[in-house]
């Protein structure tokens, strides 16, 4: 069963969401969406990736730069010339990349930096409208005295050794209760965010999984066969809800087979049959398949079961 | 009774036996193409979406709007609810995703939007401006009290040969002829770097209830007051002064610029009138973020004339007539710059 749950997972976290982080967002369409707010452990993965990949990119340029200069040596008088001038465009590329790399990425299609990406999270605007330049550039902004000035602060005063025990403690807190503020309000926004009017949600691609009822031609006889062979009484299907229907769904997609046989005792004992061997699948489709045609059927008729704690219909 | 609604279903369709899977079979292929074209899009790749395509976008994206709100009511199969849920949002910030280009922002921008948001700001200009008036006055008569107070505003390597009691031959020397020397334009544009972050500092700190940019530009200017004294007391006022306005005008106005940022998201967040603190905040901070995008621009623009401008223009009338036409031409720009859609 464990493995079936571990299987079960995303990459987005555990099968039951924290409950606190939902959100809803109204389209213009009048379509209510379900929206959750990011985890603050998926914003700490997303800042670590990007500053690592700022850092690289850093490198990166300086390494370019040297690797040039070594080719051109035996140029050393042009080098001479220019030094100044590439000395000028460094300063300020270094300035820039730091807060265009942000800016670009956010102001994307997929509001999000390349570490927001793999953590499958994004920028939104906290009013469900567009979201524009200025929040951005306003967050972005801020993450400057949250972050990057304190610590440029520490390490420079650390290099020319003019650090204080005080400053560096001091440095720290400051550090601290800006990387700690989202963990203080139930949106997740830190200063940023709270100024620009923008919040960091999931965004989550999902792939369209396969329809769990048999539908495959090539197993159709096989499936006629099973559907003549488990067919359940109104009794026996009403020992369930909602959630045990999806959770059997999730069972399926899964397709564990140490799970299905498990899951497929566990219904027999609860409705008094006596499964076959080898034949758990094609009783737990059967199951599932007439379990949720009654459950829509009833839902249909605004008559909704949510799990097999409440009452029958 | 059950079993023969099942079996009427397969005998339809032949395919999904539920009411729900035929009604997902019928449209995932819609689905699938708004994925595709989505996925597309996402990645930066609009060209490769086809003119069919994107004209059927809006259309694909209310089939998945209407197609989520049915399964929703009718459908129990969380794999597909989740997935359209998936797509739904998606598409959504797609389709009611920033709409300007970053050409079309700038000239938004330019065109007024970034004059505007300085009209609006004007009340914690004036703040900022008295606040840099006095911070200057501070420090003038700091170190003309006691010369030795200078040393406690401003880092004695930082100013070189511009102390106390340098001759004043010393500190013509900083003024004029440098022309020559080498490394100005680096150290223009570490100056610069280093503007850009107290400027960001004087904005970024104003949500501390504005406190911390105020305490900052008085600060910045003690030290330039100091400065002047310095150059006064051996009789080089009027040319410091010069030396000073060539970039100042520039340079001075646009941290002027973000500590009234600072103080207009701070006051914001102190007395945000009718509005919720929250949604004060937002409304200041996007205005105070397009000040500051300008403000930026005017520190290069300054940086340039401090590392190259001044070098040229080597006498104080000179740079005391560039400086003027840099003031006039910003104060011309702001008060004047997109007035027709003002209101």
């Amino acid at each position: 069963m464990s493995a079936a749950i571990a299987k079960g997972r995303t990459r987005l976290g555990p099968i039951e969401p924290n409950p606190d982080m939902h959100r809803e967002i109204v389209t213009p369409e009048g379509v209510i969406l379900a929206i959750r707010v990011a985890a603050a452990s998926s914003r700490a993965g997303a800042l670590m990736a990007d500053i690592i990949i700022l850092l690289g990119l850093m490198i990166g340029y300086l390494l370019i730069l040297a690797a040039l200069a070594f080719a051109f040596q035996f140029a050393r008088e042009f080098l001479d010339s220019i030094g100044e001038f590439i000395a000028v465009i460094s300063i300020i590329f270094l300035f820039l990349l730091r807060n265009a790399y942000f800016l670009y990425f956010e102001l994307g299609d997929r509001g999000a930096t390349w570490g927001k990406r793999a953590n499958c999270i994004r920028v939104a605007s906290r009013d469900g409208g567009r979201l524009t330049a200025e929040a951005v550039i306003a967050r972005n902004l801020v993450r400057d005295i949250e972050l990057f000035l304190p610590l440029m602060f520490m390490v420079s005063g650390a290099v020319q050794s003019q650090m204080t025990g005080m400053t560096a403690l001091l440095g720290f807190l400051w550090v601290g209760i800006f990387l700690l503020f989202p963990l203080f309000n139930k949106d997740r926004l830190r200063c940023g965010d709270l100024i620009a009017g923008t919040w960091v949600i999931e965004a989550p691609r999902r792939a369209l999984a396969a329809v769990v009822t048999p539908k495959d031609s090539s197993r159709l006889v096989q499936d006629e066969m099973a559907q003549s062979h488990y067919q359940f009484t109104a009794d026996e299907l009403s020992v369930y809800g909602e959630y045990e229907l999806q959770t059997l769904e999730k069972v399926l997609r899964a397709d564990n087979e140490e799970a299905l046989v498990s899951v497929c005792s566990a219904i027999c004992r609860k409705i008094g049959w006596n499964p076959g061997s080898g034949q758990e699948r094609l009783f737990l489709e059967a199951y599932y398949t007439q379990l949720r045609a009654r459950l829509e059927n009833n839902m249909r008729f605004g008559k909704r079961r949510a799990d097999k704690f409440s009452d029958a219909e | 009774m059950k079993s023969s609604a099942i079996k009427t279903g397969n005998a339809v369709s032949g395919q999904g036996e539920l009411r729900s899977d035929r009604f997902r079979i019928e449209r995932e292929a819609d689905w699938e193409r708004l994925d595709t074209i989505i996925t597309l899009m996402e990645k930066g790749k609009r060209k490769r979406v086809s003119d069919d395509d994107v004209l059927a976008l809006p259309t694909l994206y209310r089939t998945a709007m209407s197609s989520l709100s049915i399964a929703r009511e009718n459908s129990l199969d969380a794999g597909t609810i989740a997935y359209l849920e998936a797509l739904a949002l998606r598409a959504y910030f797609m389709v009611y995703g920033p709409q300007t280009t970053f050409l079309g922002w700038c000239g938004d921008f330019f065109g007024g939007g970034w004059s505007r948001a300085v009209r609006q700001i004007v009340p914690e200009l004036m703040i900022a401006l008295l606040v840099m008036g006095a911070g200057t006055l501070v420090g003038y008569f700091m170190v003309a009290s006691d010369p030795e107070n200078f040393y406690m505003l401003m880092d004695g390597a930082l100013a070189g040969d511009r102390v106390p009691g340098a001759s004043a031959q010393a500190l013509r020397g900083t003024l004029f002829g440098q022309s020559e020397q080498e490394g100005m334009a680096i150290f223009a544009a570490f100056l610069f770097s280093n503007n850009a972050q107290v400027s960001i500092l004087a904005f970024a700190l104003g949500f501390a209830f504005a406190v911390p940019s105020i305490l900052l530009l008085i600060h910045n200017m003690a030290m330039l007051g100091a400065m002047f004294w310095v150059f006064k007391s051996e009789g080089l006022g009027a040319d410091f002064v010069g030396w000073l306005s060539i970039h100042g005008t520039t340079e001075i106005f646009a941290i002027a610029l973000a500590g009234a940022a600072g103080i207009h998201i701070g006051r914001t967040l102190a007395f945000p009138g009718k509005m919720s603190h929250l949604q004060a905040a937002s409304v200041a901070g996007k205005r105070a973020a397009l000040v500051m995008v300008g403000v930026v621009m005017m520190l290069i623009v300054a940086g340039l004339l401090e590392g190259f401008a001044r070098q040229i223009v080597d006498n104080t009338a000179g740079r005391y007539m560039v400086g003027g036409i840099m003031l006039a031409l910003w104060l011309g720009y702001f008060t004047f710059a997109g007035r027709r859609q003002d209101i």
